[in-house]
Protein backbone atom coordinates (compact mmCIF):
# COMPACT_ATOMS: atom_id res chain seq x y z
CA UNK A 1 0.00 0.00 0.00
CA UNK A 2 1.46 3.33 -1.03
CA UNK A 3 1.41 6.27 1.34
CA UNK A 4 -1.31 7.84 -0.77
CA UNK A 5 -3.71 4.90 -0.41
CA UNK A 6 -6.45 5.08 2.20
CA UNK A 7 -6.16 2.54 5.00
CA UNK A 8 -8.40 -0.48 4.39
CA UNK A 9 -10.09 -2.99 6.63
CA UNK A 10 -12.88 -3.31 9.14
CA UNK A 11 -12.22 -0.34 11.38
CA UNK A 12 -14.73 -1.29 14.00
CA UNK A 13 -13.25 -4.69 14.84
CA UNK A 14 -9.89 -6.22 15.56
CA UNK A 15 -7.12 -5.27 17.94
CA UNK A 16 -5.47 -2.63 15.79
CA UNK A 17 -8.70 -0.97 14.64
CA UNK A 18 -7.83 2.14 16.65
CA UNK A 19 -4.40 2.24 15.02
CA UNK A 20 -6.00 2.06 11.58
CA UNK A 21 -8.38 4.90 12.37
CA UNK A 22 -5.44 6.95 13.63
CA UNK A 23 -3.65 6.25 10.34
CA UNK A 24 -6.75 7.48 8.55
CA UNK A 25 -6.67 10.75 10.52
CA UNK A 26 -2.97 11.23 9.73
CA UNK A 27 -3.68 10.51 6.06
CA UNK A 28 -5.53 13.83 5.78
CA UNK A 29 -3.16 16.79 5.31
CA UNK A 30 -5.63 19.22 6.93
CA UNK A 31 -6.04 16.82 9.87
CA UNK A 32 -2.25 16.78 10.29
CA UNK A 33 -2.03 20.59 9.98
CA UNK A 34 -4.62 21.00 12.76
CA UNK A 35 -2.98 18.25 14.82
CA UNK A 36 -6.26 16.31 15.13
CA UNK A 37 -6.05 13.08 17.16
CA UNK A 38 -8.25 10.03 17.59
CA UNK A 39 -8.56 9.06 21.25
CA UNK A 40 -10.94 6.11 21.30
CA UNK A 41 -13.35 4.11 19.14
CA UNK A 42 -16.30 1.95 20.12
CA UNK A 43 -18.64 0.53 17.50
CA UNK A 44 -19.75 3.44 15.32
CA UNK A 45 -18.57 6.03 17.86
CA UNK A 46 -15.29 7.90 17.80
CA UNK A 47 -13.67 10.30 20.26
CA UNK A 48 -11.10 12.88 19.14
CA UNK A 49 -9.00 15.82 20.25
CA UNK A 50 -8.12 19.12 18.57
CA UNK A 51 -5.11 20.64 20.39
CA UNK A 52 -5.17 24.35 21.19
CA UNK A 53 -2.78 26.23 18.90
CA UNK A 54 -2.14 29.98 18.74
CA UNK A 55 -2.24 29.91 14.92
CA UNK A 56 -5.85 28.67 15.03
CA UNK A 57 -7.24 31.60 17.03
CA UNK A 58 -10.28 33.23 15.45
CA UNK A 59 -10.73 36.09 17.92
CA UNK A 60 -7.39 37.73 18.76
CA UNK A 61 -8.97 39.74 21.60
CA UNK A 62 -10.06 36.67 23.57
CA UNK A 63 -7.83 33.93 22.16
CA UNK A 64 -10.87 31.80 21.31
CA UNK A 65 -10.25 29.20 18.61
CA UNK A 66 -11.87 29.89 15.19
CA UNK A 67 -15.26 28.38 14.47
CA UNK A 68 -13.77 26.99 11.26
CA UNK A 69 -11.48 24.73 13.27
CA UNK A 70 -14.48 23.26 15.11
CA UNK A 71 -16.26 22.84 11.74
CA UNK A 72 -13.34 20.91 10.25
CA UNK A 73 -12.84 18.85 13.42
CA UNK A 74 -16.52 17.83 13.65
CA UNK A 75 -16.73 17.14 9.90
CA UNK A 76 -13.63 14.95 10.05
CA UNK A 77 -14.71 13.04 13.17
CA UNK A 78 -18.26 12.58 11.83
CA UNK A 79 -16.87 11.14 8.58
CA UNK A 80 -14.80 8.68 10.60
CA UNK A 81 -17.87 7.59 12.57
CA UNK A 82 -19.61 6.92 9.23
CA UNK A 83 -16.64 4.83 8.07
CA UNK A 84 -16.63 2.93 11.38
CA UNK A 85 -20.30 2.04 10.84
CA UNK A 86 -19.64 0.50 7.42
CA UNK A 87 -19.38 -3.27 7.10
CA UNK A 88 -16.79 -2.83 4.36
CA UNK A 89 -15.19 0.56 5.03
CA UNK A 90 -14.42 2.66 1.97
CA UNK A 91 -14.49 6.41 1.45
CA UNK A 92 -17.30 8.81 2.32
CA UNK A 93 -18.14 12.38 1.29
CA UNK A 94 -20.03 14.99 3.31
CA UNK A 95 -23.41 15.80 1.80
CA UNK A 96 -24.22 18.43 4.39
CA UNK A 97 -23.35 19.41 7.92
CA UNK A 98 -25.26 21.66 10.26
CA UNK A 99 -23.42 23.08 13.25
CA UNK A 100 -24.84 24.95 16.25
CA UNK A 101 -22.28 27.00 18.14
CA UNK A 102 -23.42 27.21 21.75
CA UNK A 103 -20.42 29.15 23.04
CA UNK A 104 -16.78 29.97 22.32
CA UNK A 105 -14.20 27.34 23.22
CA UNK A 106 -12.19 28.18 26.34
CA UNK A 107 -8.90 29.85 25.33
CA UNK A 108 -5.81 27.77 25.92
CA UNK A 109 -7.65 24.45 26.19
CA UNK A 110 -7.82 21.50 23.81
CA UNK A 111 -11.20 20.78 22.28
CA UNK A 112 -12.55 17.25 22.59
CA UNK A 113 -15.36 15.79 20.50
CA UNK A 114 -17.32 12.63 19.97
CA UNK A 115 -19.20 11.52 16.88
CA UNK A 116 -21.78 8.76 16.55
CA UNK A 117 -23.11 7.30 13.33
CA UNK A 118 -26.62 6.48 14.53
CA UNK A 119 -28.04 5.32 11.19
CA UNK A 120 -26.45 3.91 8.09
CA UNK A 121 -28.19 2.89 4.88
CA UNK A 122 -26.97 1.64 1.51
CA UNK A 123 -25.99 5.06 0.26
CA UNK A 124 -26.17 7.49 3.16
CA UNK A 125 -24.97 7.64 6.77
CA UNK A 126 -26.30 9.99 9.44
CA UNK A 127 -24.02 11.25 12.18
CA UNK A 128 -24.34 13.40 15.28
CA UNK A 129 -21.31 14.98 16.93
CA UNK A 130 -20.59 17.23 19.87
CA UNK A 131 -17.52 19.28 20.82
CA UNK A 132 -16.60 20.20 24.42
CA UNK A 133 -13.66 20.62 26.81
CA UNK A 134 -14.74 18.48 29.78
CA UNK A 135 -18.13 16.95 29.16
CA UNK A 136 -20.70 16.70 26.36
CA UNK A 137 -23.15 18.10 28.93
CA UNK A 138 -21.46 21.47 28.49
CA UNK A 139 -21.07 21.58 24.71
CA UNK A 140 -19.17 24.11 22.61
CA UNK A 141 -20.92 22.97 19.44
CA UNK A 142 -23.30 20.33 18.14
CA UNK A 143 -23.27 18.91 14.63
CA UNK A 144 -25.60 16.83 12.50
CA UNK A 145 -24.24 15.55 9.21
CA UNK A 146 -25.13 13.27 6.31
CA UNK A 147 -22.51 11.37 4.32
CA UNK A 148 -22.61 9.73 0.94
CA UNK A 149 -21.04 6.26 1.09
CA UNK A 150 -18.70 4.42 -1.26
CA UNK A 151 -17.58 7.53 -3.08
CA UNK A 152 -14.55 5.60 -4.37
CA UNK A 153 -16.72 3.87 -6.99
CA UNK A 154 -16.98 6.94 -9.16
CA UNK A 155 -14.35 8.88 -7.33
CA UNK A 156 -13.31 12.07 -9.00
CA UNK A 157 -16.01 11.99 -11.67
CA UNK A 158 -16.53 15.68 -11.09
CA UNK A 159 -12.80 16.32 -11.35
CA UNK A 160 -12.71 15.39 -15.02
CA UNK A 161 -12.72 18.15 -17.57
CA UNK A 162 -16.22 18.97 -18.79
CA UNK A 163 -17.21 17.44 -22.12
CA UNK A 164 -17.43 20.02 -24.87
CA UNK B 1 -9.02 52.04 -0.95
CA UNK B 2 -9.27 52.83 2.76
CA UNK B 3 -11.97 50.18 3.25
CA UNK B 4 -9.82 47.57 1.50
CA UNK B 5 -6.87 48.42 3.76
CA UNK B 6 -9.01 48.25 6.90
CA UNK B 7 -10.36 44.90 5.77
CA UNK B 8 -6.91 43.53 5.00
CA UNK B 9 -5.62 44.58 8.42
CA UNK B 10 -8.73 43.18 10.16
CA UNK B 11 -8.13 39.80 8.50
CA UNK B 12 -4.41 39.97 9.23
CA UNK B 13 -5.26 40.16 12.94
CA UNK B 14 -7.03 36.78 12.79
CA UNK B 15 -4.39 34.04 13.16
CA UNK B 16 -6.72 31.38 11.66
CA UNK B 17 -7.14 33.45 8.47
CA UNK B 18 -3.35 33.36 8.18
CA UNK B 19 -3.32 29.62 8.86
CA UNK B 20 -5.69 29.09 5.92
CA UNK B 21 -3.92 31.72 3.79
CA UNK B 22 -7.11 33.68 3.05
CA UNK B 23 -6.96 36.99 1.16
CA UNK B 24 -9.73 39.60 0.84
CA UNK B 25 -10.76 41.54 -2.25
CA UNK B 26 -13.28 44.33 -1.94
CA UNK B 27 -15.15 45.85 -4.92
CA UNK B 28 -17.48 48.56 -3.63
CA UNK B 29 -19.26 46.87 -0.76
CA UNK B 30 -18.95 43.40 -2.28
CA UNK B 31 -16.34 41.16 -0.76
CA UNK B 32 -14.65 38.14 -2.28
CA UNK B 33 -12.46 35.98 -0.09
CA UNK B 34 -9.76 34.15 -1.98
CA UNK B 35 -8.29 30.91 -0.65
CA UNK B 36 -5.14 30.11 -2.65
CA UNK B 37 -4.52 26.38 -2.99
CA UNK B 38 -2.10 24.90 -0.51
CA UNK B 39 -1.25 21.26 0.26
CA UNK B 40 -2.23 21.56 3.95
CA UNK B 41 -5.86 22.36 2.99
CA UNK B 42 -6.39 18.92 1.45
CA UNK B 43 -8.81 16.49 3.09
CA UNK B 44 -8.58 13.59 0.65
CA UNK B 45 -5.08 13.26 -0.85
CA UNK B 46 -6.21 10.53 -3.25
CA UNK B 47 -8.45 12.74 -5.39
CA UNK B 48 -7.02 15.18 -4.22
CA UNK B 49 -9.85 17.27 -2.76
CA UNK B 50 -9.96 20.19 -0.34
CA UNK B 51 -11.18 19.39 3.17
CA UNK B 52 -14.89 20.11 3.46
CA UNK B 53 -14.29 21.77 6.81
CA UNK B 54 -11.90 24.22 5.18
CA UNK B 55 -14.48 25.16 2.54
CA UNK B 56 -17.07 25.59 5.31
CA UNK B 57 -14.65 27.71 7.30
CA UNK B 58 -13.94 29.89 4.25
CA UNK B 59 -17.66 30.60 3.75
CA UNK B 60 -18.19 31.30 7.45
CA UNK B 61 -15.26 33.72 7.42
CA UNK B 62 -16.70 35.37 4.30
CA UNK B 63 -20.08 35.71 5.99
CA UNK B 64 -18.79 37.40 9.15
CA UNK B 65 -16.45 39.66 7.16
CA UNK B 66 -19.24 40.69 4.75
CA UNK B 67 -21.43 41.34 7.79
CA UNK B 68 -18.79 43.65 9.25
CA UNK B 69 -18.71 45.57 5.95
CA UNK B 70 -22.49 45.70 5.51
CA UNK B 71 -23.14 46.77 9.10
CA UNK B 72 -20.13 49.15 9.08
CA UNK B 73 -18.98 47.51 12.29
CA UNK B 74 -15.31 46.77 12.88
CA UNK B 75 -16.15 43.97 15.29
CA UNK B 76 -16.92 40.55 13.92
CA UNK B 77 -20.26 38.89 14.58
CA UNK B 78 -20.42 35.59 16.47
CA UNK B 79 -21.65 32.49 14.69
CA UNK B 80 -24.86 30.97 16.07
CA UNK B 81 -25.34 28.21 13.51
CA UNK B 82 -24.32 27.30 9.99
CA UNK B 83 -25.55 24.74 7.49
CA UNK B 84 -23.15 23.72 4.78
CA UNK B 85 -24.23 21.88 1.60
CA UNK B 86 -21.45 20.23 -0.36
CA UNK B 87 -22.15 20.30 -4.08
CA UNK B 88 -18.88 19.27 -5.73
CA UNK B 89 -15.55 18.20 -4.38
CA UNK B 90 -13.03 21.03 -4.15
CA UNK B 91 -10.20 20.66 -6.65
CA UNK B 92 -6.61 21.44 -5.66
CA UNK B 93 -6.86 24.98 -7.06
CA UNK B 94 -7.77 28.45 -5.73
CA UNK B 95 -11.23 28.81 -4.18
CA UNK B 96 -13.40 31.93 -3.93
CA UNK B 97 -16.32 32.79 -1.68
CA UNK B 98 -18.93 35.52 -1.53
CA UNK B 99 -21.66 36.12 1.01
CA UNK B 100 -25.05 37.83 0.81
CA UNK B 101 -26.51 39.38 3.91
CA UNK B 102 -30.18 38.43 3.68
CA UNK B 103 -31.23 40.35 6.77
CA UNK B 104 -29.63 42.21 9.63
CA UNK B 105 -31.91 42.49 12.63
CA UNK B 106 -31.16 44.21 15.91
CA UNK B 107 -29.49 41.11 17.28
CA UNK B 108 -29.39 38.43 14.61
CA UNK B 109 -28.24 38.45 11.00
CA UNK B 110 -29.11 35.88 8.34
CA UNK B 111 -26.39 35.32 5.74
CA UNK B 112 -25.95 33.05 2.72
CA UNK B 113 -22.62 32.24 1.12
CA UNK B 114 -21.25 30.30 -1.82
CA UNK B 115 -17.83 28.96 -2.70
CA UNK B 116 -16.63 28.25 -6.22
CA UNK B 117 -13.44 27.64 -8.18
CA UNK B 118 -13.12 27.95 -11.95
CA UNK B 119 -16.70 28.97 -12.64
CA UNK B 120 -18.93 31.16 -10.52
CA UNK B 121 -21.96 29.28 -11.89
CA UNK B 122 -20.61 25.94 -10.64
CA UNK B 123 -20.44 26.38 -6.86
CA UNK B 124 -18.61 23.68 -4.88
CA UNK B 125 -20.50 24.46 -1.65
CA UNK B 126 -23.24 26.67 -0.22
CA UNK B 127 -23.75 27.90 3.32
CA UNK B 128 -26.48 29.63 5.25
CA UNK B 129 -26.07 30.81 8.78
CA UNK B 130 -27.26 32.95 11.66
CA UNK B 131 -24.92 35.32 13.41
CA UNK B 132 -25.11 37.31 16.61
CA UNK B 133 -24.57 40.90 15.51
CA UNK B 134 -21.72 42.57 17.39
CA UNK B 135 -22.65 45.61 19.46
CA UNK B 136 -20.89 48.60 17.94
Amino acid sequence: MGSGDPPKGDYGKGGDALERVRTMMQWTPQGRALGLQVMKIEGAKVWGRAPYKAELIGDPETGVIAGGVITTFLDQLSGMAAVLAMRKPTTVATIDIRIDYMRGAEPGRDVLAEAHCYKIGKNVAFVRAVAYEDSPDNPIANAAAAFMLNTHVKMGANLREAKT
Amino acid sequence: MIAQERLTSALARIPYAGFLGVRAELKGDELTLVLPYSEHLVGNPLLPALHGGVVGALMELTAITQLAISSKNDKFAKTIDIGVDYLRSGKPIDTYARARVVKIGRRIANVQAEAWQNERSQPIAAMHGHFLVAEP
